[in-house]
């Protein structure tokens, strides 16, 4: 069989992380609910933008940042490339492109997901029926999901599209728990509290993680505990842990499978998430501050992309590489 | 099939087909015969039940990505191609001829070209003017002199015929550069199959789907000799070309790779592709990139759809392009008015399908002959495709015919004209019931050492009531072409 076309492993890997990320974006609005009121019951959706670092996008707006408008820019503005419609555009676009080599009902689902987003009335994704609407959009992104494993052929795109999907879910893994961050530092009463303990609970509940929490510890919840399970555990299909072992089983076989050249130096970034990982406990992450960490974990998986891209989807080399280091 | 109650009217009862030749009744005189039983068939269908099937199949097209790109603003909007689902039935005496009417004329088209790039004698004959050929935008002098696989230029090849008031089938045009819509053809029967399997039960139909084999067939024939099976590729100008899907669908229906022009590479007077893993060889392409597009360094400067240097390998014959380069000199319309004589001068026989009659106005009889006659006339500008600039006589109004006679004196050898060709209906889903609508027919043709041809082909109807143009891009659709066994 030919050996996959460098511009459709950039496309599908690209496929991959933007239904991922509408995934996410929409188990983010949905948990912000949670964390938008302060201890005096005040709204506060700034967080949101904050976590996504859009705020220069959304000031170009010259709205204030309420619910309505955070909501409607994150859900169906079209001009801000963050938001749920244009992620599912990219997809599909990406999707387009990729037609003569992903499955008809593939490109089917997600057509008529996007044309669904299209005809979007304004008032069906407001605050009073955000959870509604969230739901919504998962079940399709995991429509999606169901598709593609039931559908794809097992070829070399198939591993860029799970290098896409993983490298996109650590990434959103690591904001999502961001979120808490931001909440925390903007709380008076600090951790432990009730409010705190609320907001840890919804938080494992936006990556459907609360029920696995609970098998893994039955007793108590305390910040160290859930950000360990987050991002250090084995098993939980969303932890960082998980997501930077597989990606490196992915390009691991992409290598041995089809004897490429290429993905060394994607593997090196990764070794550098992954050693950190495999050397932490999580009361020494949260302890050395755990924003700076995730933002450092950010950076790498931004390394990890650009030799993917590099190696296999034909880029130009950086000029200079990257040394950010980690921080504090 | 929802059987109608007693009370309940055919259908068709009221149906007229307005004095044309209808695909599916024939002519009063003569009736077609062979398309009884499916005519029967659909007078015991539910108006409503058969509206309901139609909505859902088009929905479908729409939901499965059968579309095509239209601009409008700055948004690209996805349409499908409006289908009708009442069938055109071709039997299957009348396309023995019609198939052997096409080869007959792609192998005369493909011996022109031949000739054009190499000993010129059919020009030197006097029998086409050279100016006409060697003076013609699409004329390629880098293609002279060079010898092409199997000496076939033409490999896919798109014929328009029109059928007349007394039933006769002519030939409208030739698409001898990179004819589209092949693969409605063959999605409209997968579909008809799918929304009316009643319909056509037991009905003897010649099937479509071995279009993609006979292409990569033909794809194998003409690569040079390589180690190993040949790569094929299918060059498309990408997913913002309005026939993408087109695109699409061969390059799946022949299992090879879609690429566009940057995912190719000249280097060591090889095409390579860029992998994941490297480059890797490319032998032949089927591209649906025109020749001005093909390669910025001997054409069009400024594209950025093709493979700078394509050309120099091609010459070397290093890679084989279907179609070859510098065809468009056979399908120019002011060429298509002497195929006939083409026809009888590489074959010496007479032309199985004949042209619809033409008056070419370069020259000075055919001229006065459109100007005297305007009101009567088609006419069409040489240079243009998808029935853009055409002036219908009888139809325009004063100022669109002075509009027209002033363009044919101020520049006579850009257009042709021919009457007004009383083109065949089909019955057709309209809002209300069914009505006539004119149709044509642009069967395929695929050349490798042989030539083959898909049975039917693209049947366009123009939806909109009495028109004439059937172009999609001008408001037509397109219905399933069955030629019984």
């Amino acid at each position: 069989m030919t050996t996959l076309l460098a511009r459709y492993a950039d496309c599908i890997f690209w496929l991959a992380r933007y239904m991922e990320r509408a995934e996410n974006l929409a188990r983010l609005l949905d948990v912000h609910e949670t964390f938008s009121r302060d201890h005096r019951g005040r709204l506060d959706y700034s967080a949101l933008i904050r976590i996504n670092a859009d705020e220069a996008t959304f000031a170009a707006r010259g709205v204030r940042p309420s619910a309505e408008n955070v909501i409607a820019f994150y859900v169906t503005d079209a001009s801000n490339p963050n938001s749920i419609i244009s992620s599912v555009r990219a997809a599909r676009e990406n999707a387009r492109i990729l037609r003569p080599l992903i499955s008809t009902e593939m490109w089917s689902q997600i057509n008529v997901f996007y044309n669904r987003l299209l005809a979007l009335e304004p008032r069906e994704a407001t605050r009073t029926n955000l959870a509604r609407f969230c739901n919504g959009i998962k079940e399709s992104c995991q429509t999606h999901a169901g598709v593609v494993e039931g559908t794809y052929y097992r070829d070399q795109g198939w591993y860029f599209y799970h290098l896409g999907k993983t490298i996109e879910r650590a990434d959103q893994t690591t904001r999502l728990l961001d979120i808490k961050y931001h909440a925390l530092a903007a709380a008076e009463d600090g951790a432990g509290s009730a409010q705190d303990l609320g907001q840890w609970h919804a938080l494992l509940r936006s990556v459907a993680g609360y029920h696995a929490f609970r098998r893994v510890h039955p007793r108590g919840m305390t910040p160290a505990l859930v950000a360990g399970f987050i991002l250090l555990d084995q098993s939980f299909p969303r932890s960082l842990h998980t997501c930077a072992r597989q990606v490196d089983g992915l390009l691991n076989g992409l290598r041995s499978r089809y004897g490429l050249r290429g993905g060394s130096g994607a593997l090196e970034r990764l070794d550098e998430i992954r050693a950190v990982l495999g050397s932490s406990t999580a009361d020494a992450l949260v302890a050395r501050g755990l924003h700076s960490f995730l933002d450092w974990v950010q950076l790498r998986l931004i390394d990890v992309t650009r030799e993917i891209g590099t190696d296999f989807f034909g880029y130009a080399a950086p000029a200079v590489a990257s040394q950010t280091q980690m921080q504090g | 099939m929802t059987p109608r109650d007693d009370k309940a009217s055919d259908i068709l009862e009221g149906y007229d087909p307005g004095g044309f030749y209808c695909e599916l009744l024939g002519l009063p005189e003569h009736p077609a015969e062979h398309a009884a039983e499916i005519r029967a068939r659909l007078g015991t269908l539910d108006f409503a039940e058969l509206r309901r099937r139609a909505k859902e199949a088009e929905r479908e097209l729409y939901n499965l990505g059968i579309t095509f790109l239209v601009y409008s603003d700055k948004e690209a909007v996805d349409r499908i191609l409006p289908f009708d689902v009442i069938p055109r039935v071709i039997s299957a005496s009348e396309w023995e001829r019609l198939d052997a009417g096409v080869v007959q004329r792609v192998t005369a088209l493909n011996l022109f070209l031949h000739d054009v790039y190499h000993d010129q004698k059919i020009l030197k004959d006097g029998v086409v003017p050279p100016e006409l050929v060697l003076g013609n935008a699409n004329y390629r002098p880098q293609m002279q002199g060079l010898d092409v696989p199997l000496d076939t230029y033409v490999h896919i090849c798109g014929i328009d015929l029109v059928r007349d008031g007394d039933g006769t089938f002519r030939v409208l045009e030739d698409n001898a550069r990179v004819p589209s819509g092949v693969s409605y053809v063959i999605e409209n029967r997968h579909m008809m199959q799918r929304a009316f399997s009643d319909l056509l039960a037991d009905i003897p139909i010649r099937p479509v789907d071995g279009y993609g084999q006979k292409l990569l067939e033909a794809m194998y024939e003409i690569a040079p000799a390589a180690p190993g099976e040949p790569q094929v590729v299918l060059l498309s100008p990408g997913a913002y070309n309005s026939a993408y899907f087109e695109h699409i669908f061969l390059a799946r229906e022949m299992g090879v790779p879609l690429v566009e022009g940057h995912d190719l590479v000249v280097q060591d007077d090889r095409v390579w592709m860029k992998t994941i893993n490297g480059l890797s060889r490319v032998d032949a392409i089927y591209r649906r990139v025109g020749d001005d597009f093909l390669d910025p360094r001997a054409f069009n400067p400024d594209s950025l759809l093709g493979v700078p240097g394509i050309l120099e390998v091609y010459r070397k014959g290093r890679v084989a392009l279907a179609n070859a380069i510098g065809t468009g000199v056979a399908d120019d319309k002011a060429v298509y008015a002497y195929v006939p004589r083409m026809i009888k001068y590489y074959l010496g026989e007479d032309a199985i399908i004949p042209n619809v009659e033409t008056h070419i106005c370069r020259e000075g009889e055919g001229l006065r002959y459109t100007l005297d006659n305007l009101d009567k006339l088609v006419v069409k500008p040489v240079g243009e495709a998808g029935g853009y600039g055409i002036t219908i006589g009888p139809r325009a109004t004063k100022a669109e015919l002075d509009e027209c006679r002033a363009k044919l004196e101020a520049d006579p050898a850009n257009y042709i004209s021919q009457p007004m060709v009383p083109l065949s209906v089909c019955p057709t889903v309209v809002d209300h019931g069914i009505e006539p609508r004119h149709v044509d027919l642009r069967p395929f043709a695929i050349t490798g050492r042989k030539t083959w041809v898909l049975p039917g082909g693209l049947t366009r109807v123009a939806l909109r009531k009495g028109t004439l143009i059937v172009n999609s891009s001008q408001g037509g659709g397109s219905k399933d072409t069955w030629v019984l066994a």
